[in-house]
Protein backbone atom coordinates (compact mmCIF):
# COMPACT_ATOMS: atom_id res chain seq x y z
CA UNK A 1 0.00 0.00 0.00
CA UNK A 2 1.15 3.53 -0.73
CA UNK A 3 1.02 5.63 2.40
CA UNK A 4 2.46 8.54 4.28
CA UNK A 5 3.60 7.31 7.68
CA UNK A 6 2.86 9.82 10.42
CA UNK A 7 6.01 9.69 12.58
CA UNK A 8 4.81 12.68 14.59
CA UNK A 9 1.59 14.58 13.88
CA UNK A 10 2.60 17.95 15.31
CA UNK A 11 -0.15 19.80 17.10
CA UNK A 12 -3.42 19.24 15.23
CA UNK A 13 -2.90 17.66 11.85
CA UNK A 14 -6.15 17.08 9.93
CA UNK A 15 -7.23 16.30 6.39
CA UNK A 16 -9.15 19.25 4.93
CA UNK A 17 -10.53 20.34 1.58
CA UNK A 18 -13.16 22.98 0.81
CA UNK A 19 -15.62 21.40 3.25
CA UNK A 20 -19.36 20.76 3.03
CA UNK A 21 -21.03 24.10 2.33
CA UNK A 22 -24.03 22.44 0.67
CA UNK A 23 -25.27 20.41 3.65
CA UNK A 24 -25.65 23.08 6.30
CA UNK A 25 -29.44 22.67 6.05
CA UNK A 26 -28.94 19.23 7.64
CA UNK A 27 -26.90 20.68 10.49
CA UNK A 28 -23.58 19.61 8.94
CA UNK A 29 -20.85 22.19 9.65
CA UNK A 30 -18.89 23.39 6.63
CA UNK A 31 -15.41 22.56 8.03
CA UNK A 32 -12.66 22.60 5.41
CA UNK A 33 -9.37 24.47 5.31
CA UNK A 34 -9.14 27.47 7.64
CA UNK A 35 -7.02 29.09 4.94
CA UNK A 36 -8.63 28.12 1.64
CA UNK A 37 -6.06 30.21 -0.27
CA UNK A 38 -3.23 28.08 1.10
CA UNK A 39 -5.16 24.91 0.20
CA UNK A 40 -5.59 26.04 -3.40
CA UNK A 41 -1.96 27.14 -3.74
CA UNK A 42 -0.51 23.97 -2.22
CA UNK A 43 -2.67 21.84 -4.51
CA UNK A 44 -1.78 23.91 -7.57
CA UNK A 45 1.93 23.48 -6.82
CA UNK A 46 1.66 19.68 -6.92
CA UNK A 47 -0.69 19.68 -9.91
CA UNK A 48 -3.86 18.69 -8.04
CA UNK A 49 -7.31 20.15 -8.55
CA UNK A 50 -7.27 23.23 -6.32
CA UNK A 51 -9.98 21.88 -4.03
CA UNK A 52 -8.39 18.47 -3.37
CA UNK A 53 -7.96 17.31 0.23
CA UNK A 54 -4.61 18.11 1.85
CA UNK A 55 -3.08 18.17 5.31
CA UNK A 56 -3.79 21.19 7.46
CA UNK A 57 -1.03 22.02 9.93
CA UNK A 58 -1.70 24.06 13.08
CA UNK A 59 1.18 25.84 14.81
CA UNK A 60 3.56 22.86 14.85
CA UNK A 61 4.02 20.67 11.81
CA UNK A 62 4.37 16.92 11.42
CA UNK A 63 7.26 14.58 10.75
CA UNK A 64 6.38 12.20 7.92
CA UNK A 65 7.87 9.28 6.07
CA UNK A 66 7.26 8.34 2.46
CA UNK A 67 6.09 4.77 1.97
CA UNK A 68 5.51 4.89 -1.79
CA UNK A 69 7.93 4.91 -4.72
CA UNK A 70 7.80 8.69 -5.06
CA UNK A 71 5.50 11.45 -3.84
CA UNK A 72 5.36 15.11 -4.79
CA UNK A 73 4.50 17.49 -1.95
CA UNK A 74 4.25 21.25 -1.43
CA UNK A 75 3.65 23.52 1.53
CA UNK A 76 1.69 26.80 1.41
CA UNK A 77 0.15 29.28 3.82
CA UNK A 78 3.37 29.85 5.75
CA UNK A 79 7.03 30.56 5.08
CA UNK A 80 8.01 27.57 7.24
CA UNK A 81 10.67 25.49 5.51
CA UNK A 82 10.12 21.90 4.48
CA UNK A 83 12.97 19.98 6.08
CA UNK A 84 14.14 16.80 4.43
CA UNK A 85 15.79 14.65 7.05
CA UNK A 86 18.61 12.15 6.70
CA UNK A 87 22.35 12.18 6.86
CA UNK A 88 22.54 15.44 4.97
CA UNK A 89 19.39 17.29 5.92
CA UNK A 90 18.11 19.82 3.45
CA UNK A 91 15.80 22.73 4.13
CA UNK A 92 13.57 23.75 1.24
CA UNK A 93 11.50 26.91 1.12
CA UNK A 94 7.70 26.72 1.25
CA UNK A 95 5.70 27.34 -1.92
CA UNK A 96 7.61 24.95 -4.10
CA UNK A 97 6.99 21.37 -5.01
CA UNK A 98 9.48 18.63 -4.28
CA UNK A 99 9.49 14.93 -5.09
CA UNK A 100 10.58 12.53 -2.39
CA UNK A 101 11.25 8.84 -2.62
CA UNK A 102 10.53 5.79 -0.54
CA UNK A 103 11.87 5.87 2.99
CA UNK A 104 12.61 9.56 3.00
CA UNK A 105 11.53 11.45 6.08
CA UNK A 106 10.57 15.09 6.10
CA UNK A 107 9.10 17.55 8.51
CA UNK A 108 7.56 20.95 8.97
CA UNK A 109 8.59 22.50 12.27
CA UNK A 110 6.94 25.29 14.26
CA UNK A 111 5.24 27.74 11.91
CA UNK A 112 7.19 31.01 12.22
CA UNK A 113 4.53 33.35 10.87
CA UNK A 114 0.99 32.10 11.41
CA UNK A 115 -1.17 29.42 12.94
CA UNK A 116 -2.04 27.49 9.79
CA UNK A 117 -0.33 25.94 6.80
CA UNK A 118 -1.32 23.36 4.20
CA UNK A 119 0.74 20.44 2.91
CA UNK A 120 -0.55 18.95 -0.33
CA UNK A 121 0.42 15.62 -1.86
CA UNK A 122 0.06 15.00 -5.58
CA UNK A 123 -2.87 12.68 -6.24
CA UNK A 124 -4.34 13.25 -2.80
CA UNK A 125 -5.47 10.75 -0.20
CA UNK A 126 -7.43 7.53 -0.68
CA UNK A 127 -10.12 8.46 1.84
CA UNK A 128 -13.89 8.26 1.52
CA UNK A 129 -15.96 11.37 0.93
CA UNK A 130 -18.85 12.19 3.23
CA UNK A 131 -21.34 14.69 1.83
CA UNK A 132 -18.96 15.45 -1.01
CA UNK A 133 -15.91 16.21 1.11
CA UNK A 134 -12.94 14.60 2.84
CA UNK A 135 -12.69 17.36 5.46
CA UNK A 136 -12.30 16.27 9.06
CA UNK A 137 -14.91 17.48 11.54
CA UNK A 138 -13.59 15.99 14.75
CA UNK A 139 -16.51 17.00 17.00
CA UNK A 140 -18.79 14.53 15.25
CA UNK A 141 -16.06 12.21 13.97
CA UNK A 142 -16.86 12.98 10.35
CA UNK A 143 -14.55 12.68 7.35
CA UNK A 144 -10.79 12.78 7.00
CA UNK A 145 -8.84 9.91 8.57
CA UNK A 146 -11.29 8.08 10.88
CA UNK A 147 -12.98 11.39 11.67
CA UNK A 148 -10.10 12.59 13.81
CA UNK A 149 -6.79 14.41 13.86
CA UNK A 150 -3.85 12.25 12.79
CA UNK A 151 -1.77 10.43 15.37
CA UNK A 152 1.69 8.97 15.52
CA UNK A 153 1.80 5.71 13.60
CA UNK A 154 -1.18 6.43 11.34
CA UNK A 155 -0.66 5.33 7.77
CA UNK A 156 -2.37 7.85 5.53
CA UNK A 157 -3.30 6.10 2.26
CA UNK A 158 -2.33 7.77 -1.01
CA UNK A 159 -4.13 7.67 -4.34
CA UNK A 160 -0.84 7.55 -6.26
CA UNK A 161 2.24 5.42 -5.59
CA UNK A 162 4.41 7.37 -7.96
CA UNK A 163 4.69 11.03 -8.80
CA UNK A 164 4.76 11.64 -12.56
CA UNK A 165 8.20 12.83 -13.70
CA UNK A 166 8.12 16.53 -14.54
CA UNK A 167 9.74 19.71 -13.41
CA UNK A 168 9.06 21.09 -9.97
CA UNK A 169 7.17 24.36 -9.61
CA UNK A 170 7.23 27.28 -7.24
CA UNK A 171 5.30 30.47 -6.66
CA UNK A 172 6.93 33.53 -8.21
CA UNK A 173 5.79 35.60 -5.25
CA UNK A 174 4.69 34.80 -1.70
CA UNK A 175 3.66 38.28 -0.64
CA UNK A 176 0.06 37.09 -0.41
CA UNK A 177 1.07 36.25 3.17
CA UNK A 178 1.95 39.85 3.88
CA UNK A 179 -1.49 41.45 3.63
CA UNK A 180 -2.05 43.48 6.79
CA UNK A 181 -4.55 46.07 7.89
CA UNK A 182 -7.99 45.81 9.43
CA UNK A 183 -10.29 42.89 8.76
CA UNK A 184 -13.19 44.14 6.68
CA UNK A 185 -16.67 43.37 7.97
CA UNK A 186 -20.27 43.85 6.96
CA UNK A 187 -22.48 44.71 9.94
CA UNK A 188 -25.36 42.40 10.76
CA UNK A 189 -27.48 40.33 10.86
CA UNK A 190 -28.10 41.38 14.49
CA UNK A 191 -26.59 44.88 14.35
CA UNK A 192 -29.77 46.11 16.09
CA UNK A 193 -28.99 44.04 19.21
CA UNK A 194 -26.11 46.40 20.00
CA UNK A 195 -25.91 50.02 21.11
CA UNK A 196 -24.47 52.54 18.65
CA UNK A 197 -21.66 53.08 21.14
CA UNK A 198 -20.85 49.35 21.06
CA UNK A 199 -20.71 49.33 17.27
CA UNK A 200 -18.45 52.40 17.26
CA UNK A 201 -16.21 50.77 19.87
CA UNK A 202 -16.01 47.53 17.89
CA UNK A 203 -14.95 49.39 14.74
CA UNK A 204 -12.38 51.63 16.42
CA UNK A 205 -10.66 49.40 18.99
CA UNK A 206 -7.89 46.85 18.68
CA UNK A 207 -8.78 43.33 19.83
CA UNK A 208 -6.42 40.51 20.58
CA UNK A 209 -6.77 36.83 19.70
CA UNK A 210 -6.83 34.83 22.95
CA UNK A 211 -5.58 31.31 23.57
CA UNK A 212 -9.15 30.09 23.26
CA UNK A 213 -8.79 29.64 19.54
CA UNK A 214 -9.51 26.48 17.62
CA UNK A 215 -11.02 25.41 14.30
CA UNK A 216 -14.47 26.44 15.54
CA UNK A 217 -13.64 30.01 16.48
CA UNK A 218 -11.44 32.51 18.24
CA UNK A 219 -12.34 34.40 21.37
CA UNK A 220 -11.10 37.97 21.27
CA UNK A 221 -10.03 40.17 24.14
CA UNK A 222 -10.61 43.92 24.13
CA UNK A 223 -13.33 46.45 24.92
CA UNK A 224 -16.61 44.90 26.12
CA UNK A 225 -19.54 45.49 23.76
CA UNK A 226 -22.92 46.35 25.26
CA UNK A 227 -26.05 44.65 24.05
CA UNK A 228 -29.10 46.82 23.52
CA UNK A 229 -31.65 43.99 23.39
CA UNK A 230 -30.20 41.12 25.46
CA UNK A 231 -27.93 38.37 24.23
CA UNK A 232 -30.29 35.53 23.44
CA UNK A 233 -31.92 35.31 20.06
CA UNK A 234 -34.08 32.64 18.52
CA UNK A 235 -31.39 30.67 16.65
CA UNK A 236 -30.62 31.63 13.09
CA UNK A 237 -27.97 30.72 10.52
CA UNK A 238 -24.24 31.35 10.86
CA UNK A 239 -21.56 32.09 8.27
CA UNK A 240 -17.81 31.54 8.57
CA UNK A 241 -16.35 34.81 9.79
CA UNK A 242 -19.43 35.76 11.82
CA UNK A 243 -18.63 37.89 14.87
CA UNK A 244 -20.95 36.73 17.63
CA UNK A 245 -21.12 38.44 20.99
CA UNK A 246 -22.35 36.34 23.93
CA UNK A 247 -23.24 37.67 27.39
CA UNK A 248 -19.61 38.48 28.26
CA UNK A 249 -19.66 41.24 25.64
CA UNK A 250 -16.42 39.90 24.16
CA UNK A 251 -16.60 38.92 20.49
CA UNK A 252 -15.98 35.44 19.12
CA UNK A 253 -15.04 35.14 15.46
CA UNK A 254 -16.41 31.90 14.06
CA UNK A 255 -14.24 29.76 11.80
CA UNK A 256 -14.65 26.74 9.52
CA UNK A 257 -15.96 24.28 12.15
CA UNK A 258 -18.68 26.62 13.45
CA UNK A 259 -22.16 25.24 14.03
CA UNK A 260 -24.67 25.92 11.28
CA UNK A 261 -27.09 27.78 13.55
CA UNK A 262 -26.78 29.58 16.85
CA UNK A 263 -28.54 31.66 19.45
CA UNK A 264 -26.12 34.53 20.14
CA UNK A 265 -26.48 37.86 18.37
CA UNK A 266 -24.01 38.40 15.55
CA UNK A 267 -22.81 41.96 15.23
CA UNK A 268 -20.95 41.55 11.94
CA UNK A 269 -19.23 39.10 9.61
CA UNK A 270 -15.71 39.23 8.20
CA UNK A 271 -15.95 39.40 4.40
CA UNK A 272 -14.94 36.40 2.31
CA UNK A 273 -11.86 38.13 0.87
CA UNK A 274 -10.38 38.28 4.38
CA UNK A 275 -11.32 34.76 5.56
CA UNK A 276 -8.00 33.16 4.47
CA UNK A 277 -5.89 35.50 6.57
CA UNK A 278 -8.36 35.16 9.44
CA UNK A 279 -7.46 31.46 9.43
CA UNK A 280 -3.77 32.29 9.82
CA UNK A 281 -4.11 34.46 12.95
CA UNK A 282 -2.37 33.32 16.13
CA UNK A 283 -3.17 33.83 19.80
CA UNK A 284 -1.72 37.20 20.78
CA UNK A 285 -2.17 38.74 17.32
CA UNK A 286 -3.92 42.09 17.18
CA UNK A 287 -7.04 42.36 15.10
CA UNK A 288 -8.98 45.45 14.02
CA UNK A 289 -12.22 45.69 12.11
CA UNK A 290 -13.37 48.04 9.38
CA UNK A 291 -16.89 48.32 8.05
CA UNK A 292 -17.42 48.06 4.29
CA UNK A 293 -20.51 47.67 2.11
CA UNK A 294 -21.68 44.50 0.41
CA UNK A 295 -20.68 45.98 -2.97
CA UNK A 296 -17.18 46.75 -1.68
CA UNK A 297 -16.91 43.20 -0.33
CA UNK A 298 -17.92 41.81 -3.73
CA UNK A 299 -15.24 43.97 -5.37
CA UNK A 300 -12.70 42.77 -2.76
CA UNK A 301 -13.39 39.08 -3.33
CA UNK A 302 -13.14 39.51 -7.11
CA UNK A 303 -9.77 41.20 -6.65
CA UNK A 304 -8.58 38.41 -4.33
CA UNK A 305 -9.67 35.80 -6.83
CA UNK A 306 -7.90 37.59 -9.67
CA UNK A 307 -4.72 37.88 -7.60
CA UNK A 308 -4.85 34.20 -6.68
CA UNK A 309 -5.40 33.19 -10.32
CA UNK A 310 -2.43 35.30 -11.34
CA UNK A 311 -0.31 33.63 -8.66
CA UNK A 312 -1.33 30.14 -9.80
CA UNK A 313 -1.02 30.87 -13.53
CA UNK A 314 2.34 32.52 -12.88
CA UNK A 315 4.04 29.58 -11.16
CA UNK A 316 7.63 29.20 -12.36
CA UNK A 317 9.97 26.22 -12.62
CA UNK A 318 11.78 25.50 -9.39
CA UNK A 319 15.41 24.47 -9.42
CA UNK A 320 15.32 20.73 -8.79
CA UNK A 321 16.41 19.90 -5.31
CA UNK A 322 19.61 17.93 -5.52
CA UNK A 323 18.94 14.51 -4.03
CA UNK A 324 22.51 13.58 -3.29
CA UNK A 325 21.76 9.94 -2.71
CA UNK A 326 20.04 9.71 -6.07
CA UNK A 327 22.82 11.64 -7.69
CA UNK A 328 25.33 9.24 -6.24
CA UNK A 329 23.45 6.26 -7.67
CA UNK A 330 23.20 8.08 -11.01
CA UNK A 331 26.95 8.71 -11.02
CA UNK A 332 27.72 5.12 -10.24
CA UNK A 333 25.63 3.91 -13.14
CA UNK A 334 26.97 6.45 -15.62
CA UNK A 335 30.44 5.79 -14.23
CA UNK A 336 30.11 2.11 -15.16
CA UNK A 337 28.90 3.08 -18.61
CA UNK A 338 31.88 5.37 -18.99
CA UNK A 339 34.17 2.62 -17.84
CA UNK A 340 32.66 0.38 -20.48
CA UNK A 341 33.16 3.02 -23.11
CA UNK A 342 36.75 3.39 -22.09
CA UNK A 343 37.22 -0.35 -22.27
CA UNK A 344 35.88 -0.62 -25.80
CA UNK B 1 -36.84 31.14 24.39
CA UNK B 2 -40.27 32.59 23.93
CA UNK B 3 -43.20 30.55 25.14
CA UNK B 4 -46.09 32.49 23.74
CA UNK B 5 -46.34 32.19 19.94
CA UNK B 6 -46.39 35.57 18.25
CA UNK B 7 -47.58 36.48 14.81
CA UNK B 8 -45.08 37.27 12.09
CA UNK B 9 -43.72 40.74 11.56
CA UNK B 10 -46.60 42.83 10.14
CA UNK B 11 -44.13 44.85 8.08
CA UNK B 12 -43.25 41.66 6.18
CA UNK B 13 -39.95 39.85 5.98
CA UNK B 14 -36.73 41.83 6.27
CA UNK B 15 -33.43 41.26 4.43
CA UNK B 16 -30.30 41.13 6.60
CA UNK B 17 -26.63 40.67 5.70
CA UNK B 18 -24.49 37.86 7.01
CA UNK B 19 -21.24 38.96 5.39
CA UNK B 20 -20.98 38.85 1.59
CA UNK B 21 -21.78 35.12 1.32
CA UNK B 22 -25.23 34.91 2.91
CA UNK B 23 -28.50 36.79 2.86
CA UNK B 24 -30.91 36.34 5.76
CA UNK B 25 -34.62 36.67 5.06
CA UNK B 26 -36.19 37.13 8.47
CA UNK B 27 -39.92 36.58 8.87
CA UNK B 28 -40.01 37.21 12.62
CA UNK B 29 -38.00 36.93 15.80
CA UNK B 30 -40.08 34.47 17.80
CA UNK B 31 -40.74 30.74 18.04
CA UNK B 32 -43.90 30.26 16.01
CA UNK B 33 -44.71 27.34 13.71
CA UNK B 34 -46.56 29.71 11.37
CA UNK B 35 -43.45 31.85 10.88
CA UNK B 36 -41.35 28.71 10.42
CA UNK B 37 -43.73 27.49 7.71
CA UNK B 38 -43.36 30.79 5.83
CA UNK B 39 -39.57 30.37 6.06
CA UNK B 40 -39.79 26.87 4.61
CA UNK B 41 -42.16 28.03 1.87
CA UNK B 42 -39.55 30.54 0.72
CA UNK B 43 -36.91 27.80 0.84
CA UNK B 44 -39.13 25.54 -1.29
CA UNK B 45 -39.88 28.31 -3.79
CA UNK B 46 -36.17 29.15 -4.08
CA UNK B 47 -35.24 25.50 -4.42
CA UNK B 48 -37.58 25.33 -7.41
CA UNK B 49 -36.18 28.40 -9.14
CA UNK B 50 -32.67 28.03 -7.69
CA UNK B 51 -30.70 30.87 -9.22
CA UNK B 52 -27.14 29.91 -10.18
CA UNK B 53 -24.70 30.66 -7.37
CA UNK B 54 -26.88 29.57 -4.45
CA UNK B 55 -24.86 27.22 -2.26
CA UNK B 56 -27.38 26.18 0.41
CA UNK B 57 -30.72 27.15 1.93
CA UNK B 58 -30.80 26.90 5.72
CA UNK B 59 -34.23 27.38 7.27
CA UNK B 60 -34.37 28.21 10.97
CA UNK B 61 -37.33 28.80 13.23
CA UNK B 62 -37.78 32.35 12.03
CA UNK B 63 -35.48 33.08 9.09
CA UNK B 64 -33.99 31.62 5.95
CA UNK B 65 -30.23 31.86 5.47
CA UNK B 66 -29.36 31.83 1.77
CA UNK B 67 -25.70 30.91 1.37
CA UNK B 68 -24.32 31.94 -2.03
CA UNK B 69 -21.08 32.38 -3.94
CA UNK B 70 -20.42 36.09 -4.39
CA UNK B 71 -18.18 35.36 -7.40
CA UNK B 72 -21.17 33.90 -9.23
CA UNK B 73 -24.14 35.81 -7.83
CA UNK B 74 -24.21 39.41 -6.60
CA UNK B 75 -26.27 40.44 -3.61
CA UNK B 76 -28.29 42.76 -5.83
CA UNK B 77 -29.14 39.95 -8.26
CA UNK B 78 -29.95 37.55 -5.43
CA UNK B 79 -32.26 40.08 -3.77
CA UNK B 80 -34.03 40.60 -7.09
CA UNK B 81 -34.49 36.84 -7.46
CA UNK B 82 -35.84 36.44 -3.92
CA UNK B 83 -38.23 39.40 -3.78
CA UNK B 84 -40.96 37.98 -6.06
CA UNK B 85 -40.91 34.71 -4.06
CA UNK B 86 -41.57 36.30 -0.66
CA UNK B 87 -45.30 35.83 -0.96
CA UNK B 88 -45.11 32.43 -2.68
CA UNK B 89 -47.14 29.71 -0.98
CA UNK B 90 -45.81 26.41 -2.36
CA UNK B 91 -47.40 23.25 -1.07
CA UNK B 92 -45.04 22.06 1.66
CA UNK B 93 -46.88 18.74 2.04
CA UNK B 94 -45.58 17.43 -1.31
CA UNK B 95 -42.18 16.72 0.22
CA UNK B 96 -43.32 15.61 3.64
CA UNK B 97 -42.18 12.32 5.11
CA UNK B 98 -43.63 10.94 8.33
CA UNK B 99 -41.23 8.92 10.45
CA UNK B 100 -42.36 6.49 13.13
CA UNK B 101 -39.62 6.43 15.73
CA UNK B 102 -39.59 3.97 18.64
CA UNK B 103 -38.69 5.61 21.96
CA UNK B 104 -38.06 4.07 25.35
CA UNK B 105 -39.32 6.49 28.00
CA UNK B 106 -38.17 4.28 30.90
CA UNK B 107 -35.38 3.92 33.44
CA UNK B 108 -31.88 4.83 32.33
CA UNK B 109 -33.22 5.90 28.93
CA UNK B 110 -35.12 8.73 30.63
CA UNK B 111 -32.93 10.30 33.36
CA UNK B 112 -34.95 13.54 33.55
CA UNK B 113 -38.47 12.18 33.10
CA UNK B 114 -39.43 12.14 36.79
CA UNK B 115 -38.04 15.64 37.36
CA UNK B 116 -39.90 16.97 34.33
CA UNK B 117 -43.13 15.34 35.55
CA UNK B 118 -42.64 16.89 38.96
CA UNK B 119 -41.99 20.35 37.49
CA UNK B 120 -45.12 20.02 35.38
CA UNK B 121 -47.16 18.65 38.30
CA UNK B 122 -48.25 15.51 36.44
CA UNK B 123 -47.45 11.79 36.46
CA UNK B 124 -44.56 10.60 34.28
CA UNK B 125 -47.07 8.62 32.24
CA UNK B 126 -48.84 11.84 31.27
CA UNK B 127 -45.59 13.32 29.93
CA UNK B 128 -45.09 10.21 27.81
CA UNK B 129 -48.72 10.20 26.64
CA UNK B 130 -48.57 13.84 25.55
CA UNK B 131 -45.11 13.61 23.98
CA UNK B 132 -46.00 10.57 21.89
CA UNK B 133 -49.59 11.66 21.23
CA UNK B 134 -49.01 13.93 18.27
CA UNK B 135 -47.12 14.23 15.01
CA UNK B 136 -44.21 16.63 15.50
CA UNK B 137 -42.88 18.77 12.69
CA UNK B 138 -39.16 19.27 12.01
CA UNK B 139 -38.79 23.06 12.12
CA UNK B 140 -35.08 23.19 11.45
CA UNK B 141 -31.75 21.35 11.69
CA UNK B 142 -28.72 22.68 13.55
CA UNK B 143 -26.29 22.40 16.46
CA UNK B 144 -24.93 18.99 15.34
CA UNK B 145 -25.05 17.03 12.08
CA UNK B 146 -28.54 15.60 11.71
CA UNK B 147 -29.84 17.29 14.88
CA UNK B 148 -33.52 18.25 14.42
CA UNK B 149 -35.71 20.73 16.29
CA UNK B 150 -39.31 19.48 16.42
CA UNK B 151 -42.61 20.70 17.79
CA UNK B 152 -44.71 22.31 18.74
CA UNK B 153 -45.37 20.36 21.93
CA UNK B 154 -48.36 20.95 24.23
CA UNK B 155 -48.07 23.81 26.73
CA UNK B 156 -47.12 21.34 29.43
CA UNK B 157 -43.62 21.25 27.87
CA UNK B 158 -43.02 24.98 28.19
CA UNK B 159 -39.86 24.35 30.22
CA UNK B 160 -36.67 26.37 30.49
CA UNK B 161 -33.45 24.51 29.78
CA UNK B 162 -31.53 22.95 32.65
CA UNK B 163 -29.63 25.58 34.66
CA UNK B 164 -26.43 23.55 34.24
CA UNK B 165 -25.99 21.86 30.87
CA UNK B 166 -24.78 18.25 30.94
CA UNK B 167 -21.18 17.89 29.81
CA UNK B 168 -22.05 14.78 27.84
CA UNK B 169 -25.45 13.76 26.54
CA UNK B 170 -25.55 10.26 25.09
CA UNK B 171 -26.46 10.02 21.41
CA UNK B 172 -30.08 9.15 20.52
CA UNK B 173 -31.39 10.95 23.61
CA UNK B 174 -34.86 12.43 23.17
CA UNK B 175 -34.94 15.77 24.95
CA UNK B 176 -37.43 18.56 25.51
CA UNK B 177 -37.46 22.28 26.37
CA UNK B 178 -39.46 25.34 25.28
CA UNK B 179 -42.23 23.19 23.73
CA UNK B 180 -39.73 21.54 21.37
CA UNK B 181 -38.07 18.15 21.03
CA UNK B 182 -34.50 17.48 19.93
CA UNK B 183 -32.57 14.29 19.35
CA UNK B 184 -28.84 14.29 20.10
CA UNK B 185 -27.00 12.63 17.24
CA UNK B 186 -23.50 12.28 18.67
CA UNK B 187 -21.91 12.67 22.12
CA UNK B 188 -22.31 16.32 22.97
CA UNK B 189 -22.86 18.76 25.80
CA UNK B 190 -26.53 19.69 26.15
CA UNK B 191 -28.95 21.58 28.34
CA UNK B 192 -32.28 20.02 27.43
CA UNK B 193 -34.25 17.55 29.57
CA UNK B 194 -33.72 13.90 28.63
CA UNK B 195 -37.08 12.12 28.71
CA UNK B 196 -36.34 9.13 26.51
CA UNK B 197 -33.96 7.40 24.14
CA UNK B 198 -34.46 5.91 20.70
CA UNK B 199 -32.57 2.86 19.42
CA UNK B 200 -32.57 4.51 15.96
CA UNK B 201 -29.67 6.66 14.73
CA UNK B 202 -30.60 10.10 13.42
CA UNK B 203 -27.02 10.31 12.17
CA UNK B 204 -25.14 7.23 11.03
CA UNK B 205 -22.15 7.69 8.71
CA UNK B 206 -22.43 4.04 7.60
CA UNK B 207 -25.73 4.73 5.83
CA UNK B 208 -25.81 5.93 2.23
CA UNK B 209 -27.78 8.90 3.54
CA UNK B 210 -26.20 9.41 6.97
CA UNK B 211 -28.77 11.95 8.19
CA UNK B 212 -32.32 10.70 8.78
CA UNK B 213 -34.65 13.69 8.80
CA UNK B 214 -34.84 17.13 7.20
CA UNK B 215 -36.79 20.31 7.91
CA UNK B 216 -40.44 19.78 7.01
CA UNK B 217 -40.52 16.08 7.91
CA UNK B 218 -42.98 14.84 10.53
CA UNK B 219 -42.05 12.51 13.35
CA UNK B 220 -44.28 10.37 15.54
CA UNK B 221 -42.61 8.95 18.65
CA UNK B 222 -43.92 5.50 19.61
CA UNK B 223 -43.31 4.32 23.21
CA UNK B 224 -41.53 0.99 23.61
CA UNK B 225 -40.39 -0.98 26.65
CA UNK B 226 -36.73 -1.34 27.62
CA UNK B 227 -36.59 -4.93 26.28
CA UNK B 228 -37.80 -3.76 22.86
CA UNK B 229 -35.29 -0.92 22.98
CA UNK B 230 -32.38 -3.35 23.42
CA UNK B 231 -33.75 -5.72 20.78
CA UNK B 232 -34.19 -2.94 18.20
CA UNK B 233 -30.78 -1.46 19.02
CA UNK B 234 -29.16 -4.83 18.29
CA UNK B 235 -31.00 -5.01 14.99
CA UNK B 236 -29.99 -1.42 14.10
CA UNK B 237 -26.35 -2.21 14.83
CA UNK B 238 -26.55 -5.30 12.65
CA UNK B 239 -28.07 -3.19 9.88
CA UNK B 240 -31.27 -5.19 10.08
CA UNK B 241 -33.79 -2.66 11.32
CA UNK B 242 -35.99 -0.83 8.88
CA UNK B 243 -37.19 2.54 10.11
CA UNK B 244 -40.87 3.06 9.36
CA UNK B 245 -41.57 6.01 7.11
CA UNK B 246 -44.75 7.04 5.31
CA UNK B 247 -44.14 9.45 2.46
CA UNK B 248 -46.57 11.97 1.04
CA UNK B 249 -49.17 11.78 3.75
Amino acid sequence: MNVINILSPGLNLTVQDMGRPRHQHLGVPVSGALDPEALRLANALVGNPETAAALEIRMLGPTLEVQADTVRVALAGSRAPLEILGQDPVSLPAHQSVTLSRGQQFRVGALPDGLTAVLAVEGGFALAEIYGSRSTYTRAGIGGFEGRALREGDLLPLNKGEAPARGERRLADETYLDRRGPFRVILGPQRDFFTDAAVALFLSSPYRVTREADRMGMRLDGPVLSHARGYNIVSDGIVTGAVQVPGTGLPIVLLADHQTTGGYPKLAAVVSADIPRLGRLRPGDEIRFEEISVEQAEQAVRERETALRRLIDGMIPAGAWLDEAALYRENLISGIVRDGEQAS
Amino acid sequence: MVSEPKTEDPAGPVFLSAGDTALVVQYGETVDPAINRRVRMLAAALADSRPEGIVDLVPTMRSLMIHYDPLVLSRAALTEAVRPLLEARPDLARTTRRWRIPVCYEGECAPDLEAVAETCGVEAGEIVRQHSGLDQEVFMMGFLPGFPYLGLLPELFDLPRRPEPRVKVPPRSISVAARQTTIYTVDSPGGWHLIGRTPVDFYDPRRTEPILVAAGDRVRFEPIAIEAYHRIRKAVEAGKFEIQVDSKI
